[in-house]
């Protein structure tokens, strides 16, 4: 427990010198997640606790093992939160896989994706030097933004060390309201709800209902309300469907797939059963469909797809255009020219 | 500004190989889009930031994404530098051009090529206006969130350059959280597609990494908006305070309260003043410093907001406040605001703004070391910035008729920088480093920090042709910089051999 740095980067430093491939794990709880992990393990999990944490500042710097839940918790004890929910798939869930698998919560529509919260990082390259970008204030372009550039790349451009964090205060109410009705009219109605200034939080549809959060001030919420209808539903369904732990999510099934794609297209016509999640930006589909079908009905959206759990780990992610793949390339060898850093975790090569 | 020096350096005169370029250039563009008179040029001699000024060796005015990939081609081929250019508002001098350079205005790129209400996005040429964009989303009850001051006349291109910032990103965020896609032609001339409409895309966060690249990694040819439906009301509300401390105290008061205002600035006493003589807008001219905190929502929400902000600005001190009665007067307090650099200019020859952002809670000792400063170098200041944000913009007012003055204008701007980084902050918020900011640089990242820059920097452009000598400093310039500025008694870029 505590500040792991040194230690940390005296393995990468070393596995770079013998060109080791380390396999970074915070709490080994996305094994699932990506190509298959290969290399030594560089386990993360000890370098936890929150750094610094200013409640009247709106900012958290916090070390990448620690876990998402204990994160969360300390923010409410002053009535804050991480805007963009990150998802605890597992108890063991930490920031800096959250950060590092760029995944947001239902609220991503409404209050923006991990990356828009990232102030700073530190990070340790796969020289095995400690770099720090960003810092804990709201606005900086002081050089090219590494640290948003940290979301998502899966550990491959560096070991996640401390990750700084813009916060906001909980919204003060927070309501469901649930409306029966088929996905397609789903899609329709919050399209058309979408041209207004609405306090929504949350959209998803399950199947048979539209379940709809609001959050945000009393009296707009209560408003919103009334204006939009519906019957009174289940807040608790938000966290269910977060953490995956709707029957839907289930272990056993053909392979989960996430489509992301522009919220206005109708439904897809693939086989399997759809939950709609991010007022229809991120469609979860469970399939035993050719790869290539739900390949293609993402990108003919204007979309992607991506495997998320099950099915082939050879590619479970979305292939790039030439030119990008080239980009990726380079920008790999620009942060970990001796390849040591999750290699082959993200895409084969890099 | 030792470090602009082109790679793969040419011994040809300048005017053979502008001839050279130019030639080839006419055999796919006419006339009228390739400039290479001084007369021609001199409109693209500076940015504005106005002290630095250099003639390209050429500008090209294309007006398709085809034109500009065979151009960057064409310039590549031949190792002439490219600096793209926007509208010319930058005030870091990004777009300054390079004497053996090519000057590539995207200013013939105005058009919108898509405005969608029901997908809430608008897609435009970069060179479009930040302000049209909003302006064209109006009829659906739509706008464009990040708004510039400078909004009338920047382009969408130079937002995405800079990841320009504005009044109210305090709550509706900056730049890089309104875009949805960006098209690149890169150093090779292919075009890249980074983002996309869905909310995020495969790979590395590439348009994470473009915003705020100041035009050193790629020419932006095309850019996508989020759009977002306008706010049913918006107040505004007008706090005076007798001291300046107290004013940036309440700030921070504010942002703990709970509540996020659409909008907080703060003016001080020589801003106001230049304000309200400029713009006649009910401004308190007796005031040490002024608050305009916005809040927006629903018509209830609005209001129960503004109770709450009024007990914590009381309680903070504020001396009077005044919430605008009417959309007439809101957006006069909001004209005092906008127009607050040219007013200043019309009280001092010249002005310098400055960009630093600290940590909320510093803002009053950083605001009185600042008053000493001024002090110390005889020098005026202006406030005048996006407090909420903790994001200062003093202006020193100057003459750069008087020897001497430049030189210490931009003395004390540097140290007012250097305090921003000792207080936890960063030497630029929103402006960009330019070539302007170089120096700082060297005192806010260390070695391996700048060497990582440059890294990635090749990974774009291995030969160093897109914007080159901007925005990140050499290490050699460092140490140059460093040997003449210890800090704290640390020698900065110790491993780094002196000469
Ligand atoms: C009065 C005034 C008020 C201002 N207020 C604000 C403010 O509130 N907030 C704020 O953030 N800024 C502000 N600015 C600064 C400036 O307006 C912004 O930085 C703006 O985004 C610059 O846009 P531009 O089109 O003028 O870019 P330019 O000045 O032309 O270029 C800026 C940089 O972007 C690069 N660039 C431009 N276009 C492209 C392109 N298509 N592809 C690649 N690179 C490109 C250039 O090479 C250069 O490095 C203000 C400026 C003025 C003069």
């Amino acid at each position: 427990m505590g500040d792991r740095t040194e230690a940390l980067r005296n393995r990468v430093r070393g596995a770079f010198e013998t060109g080791t491939p380390l396999s970074i794990e915070g709490g080994g709880s996305k094994r699932f997640f990506g190509r298959r992990p290969a290399g030594e393990p560089l386990a993360i999990g000890d370098h936890r606790g929150i750094v610094n944490h200013e409640p009247s500042e709106l900012v958290l710097t916090v070390r990448a093992g620690t876990p998402v839940g204990e994160t969360q918790a300390a923010l409410a004890e002053h009535n804050q939160w991480l805007p963009f929910d990150p998802p605890r798939h597992d108890p063991a869930s930490t920031i800096g896989g959250v950060v590092a698998c760029a995944l947001s919560g239902p609220t991503r529509p409404w209050t923006g994706a991990v990356r828009d919260f990232v102030l700073g990082t530190r990070i340790v390259n796969g020289r095995g030097d400690v770099l720090s970008f960003g810092g804990e204030v709201m606005k900086n372009v002081a050089g090219y933004d590494v640290s948003r550039l940290m979301a998502g790349a899966l550990g491959t451009l560096g070991v996640l060390l401390e990750v700084s964090f813009k916060l906001l205060p909980r919204p003060a109410r927070d309501r469901t309201r649930v409306f029966e009705m088929s996905a397609g009219d789903a899609i329709l109605r919050l399209s058309g709800w979408a041209r207004s200034p609405h306090p929504i939080l949350g959209a998803f549809h399950d199947g048979d209902r539209l379940h709809l959060r609001l959050g945000g001030s009393e009296p707009a919420v209560a408003e919103a309300a009334e204006r939009l209808g519906g019957e009174a539903g289940d807040g608790a369904v938000w966290e269910t469907l977060r953490d995956h732990r709707l029957p839907f999510f289930a272990d056993d099934g053909p392979p989960l797939w996430r489509l992301s794609v522009p919220a206005h297209v109708p439904p897809f016509d693939v086989p399997g059963s759809t939950v709609i999640d991010w007022g229809g930006a991120q469609r979860w589909v469970r399939s035993d469909a050719p790869e290539s079908v739900l390949r293609s009905t993402a990108a003919a959206a204007g979309g992607h797809a991506v495997c998320f759990r099950g099915g082939d780990r050879e590619r479970p992610f979305h292939p790039l255009d030439e030119g990008i793949a080239g980009l990726h390339a380079r920008l790999k060898a620009a942060f970990d020219p001796g390849r040591i850093l999750n290699p082959g975790r993200l895409y084969d090569g890099l | 500004m030792s470090n602009s020096t082109a790679p793969g350096i040419d011994e040809r005169p300048r005017a053979v190989r502008r001839r050279e370029l130019a030639a080839e250039l006419l055999t796919f563009l006419p006339r009228e889009s390739v400039l290479t008179e001084p007369e021609e040029l001199r409109p693209f001699e500076c940015d504005g930031l106005t002290v630095y000024r250099r003639l390209p060796m050429l500008a090209v005015l294309p007006d398709r994404v085809e034109d500009v990939q065979r151009i960057v081609r064409a310039a590549a081929a031949q190792g002439v530098p490219v600096v793209a250019r926007g509208a010319g508002t930058g005030l870091s001098g990004g777009a300054l051009p390079l004497e053996d350079g090519l000057l590539l205005s995207l200013a013939k790129f105005s058009r919108i090529l898509e405005l969608d209400p029901d997908r809430r996005l608008a897609r435009v040429e970069p060179g479009v206006r930040n302000l049209a964009i909003s302006e064209a989303a109006d009829p659906h009850g739509l706008y464009y969130a990040p708004d510039p001051s400078s909004q009338i006349a920047c382009s969408i291109g130079g937002n995405v350059a800079e990841n320009s910032g504005g009044l109210h990103c305090l709550k509706y965020g900056l730049t890089v959280h309104n875009v949805l896609e960006v098209k690149v032609v890169d150093i090779e001339g292919r075009l890249l597609t980074l983002g996309g409409e869905s909310l995020d895309a495969p790979g590395y966060d590439l348009l994470a990494l473009i915003t705020g690249s100041e035009g050193m990694l790629g020419v932006i040819v095309e850019v996508t908006v989020r759009l977002l439906p306008k706010p049913e009301t918006a107040r505004v509300v007008l706090a005076a305070f007798d001291d300046l401390g107290r004013a940036g105290d309440a700030v921070a008061k504010v942002m703990a309260s709970g509540v996020i205002p659409a909008g907080l600035e703060m003016m001080d006493s020589p801003a106001i003043r230049a304000a309200e003589d400029f713009a006649h807008c009910g401004y308190p001219t007796d005031a040490a410093a002024i608050l305009l905190c916005e809040l927006d929502g629903t018509e209830a929400e609005t209001a129960a907001q503004l109770e709450e902000i009024r007990v914590v600005l009381e309680g903070a001190g504020a001396t009077r406040l005044k919430v605008a009665r009417d959309e007439a007067e809101r957006a006069r307090f909001w004209l005092g605001r906008k127009s607050a650099f040219p007013a200043v200019g019309r009280i001092s020859p010249d002005y310098y703004c400055i960009d630093g952002t600290i940590p909320r809670k510093r803002l009053a000792e950083v605001l009185k070391r600042m008053r000493q400063l001024s002090a110390e170098y005889g020098l005026d200041v202006a406030n005048v910035f996006h407090a909420g944000d903790g994001n200062l913009h003093p202006l020193i007012l100057f003459d750069a008729n008087q020897p001497g003055e430049i030189e210490r204008t931009e003395e004390f701007g540097g140290r007012i920088l250097e305090i921003c980084v000792e207080v936890g902050g960063t030497v630029t918020g929103e402006h960009g480093v330019g070539v302007e900011k170089l120096d700082q640089m060297c005192v806010q990242f260390p070695a391996h920090e700048l060497e990582q820059f440059h890294a990635i920097k090749r990974a774009w452009d291995p030969r160093g042709l897109l914007n080159p000598g901007k925005a990140v400093p050499t290490l050699n310039r460092c140490a140059e910089f460093g040997a003449m500025h210890v800090h704290r008694g640390n020698l900065p870029f110790p491993e780094i051999e002196r000469f």
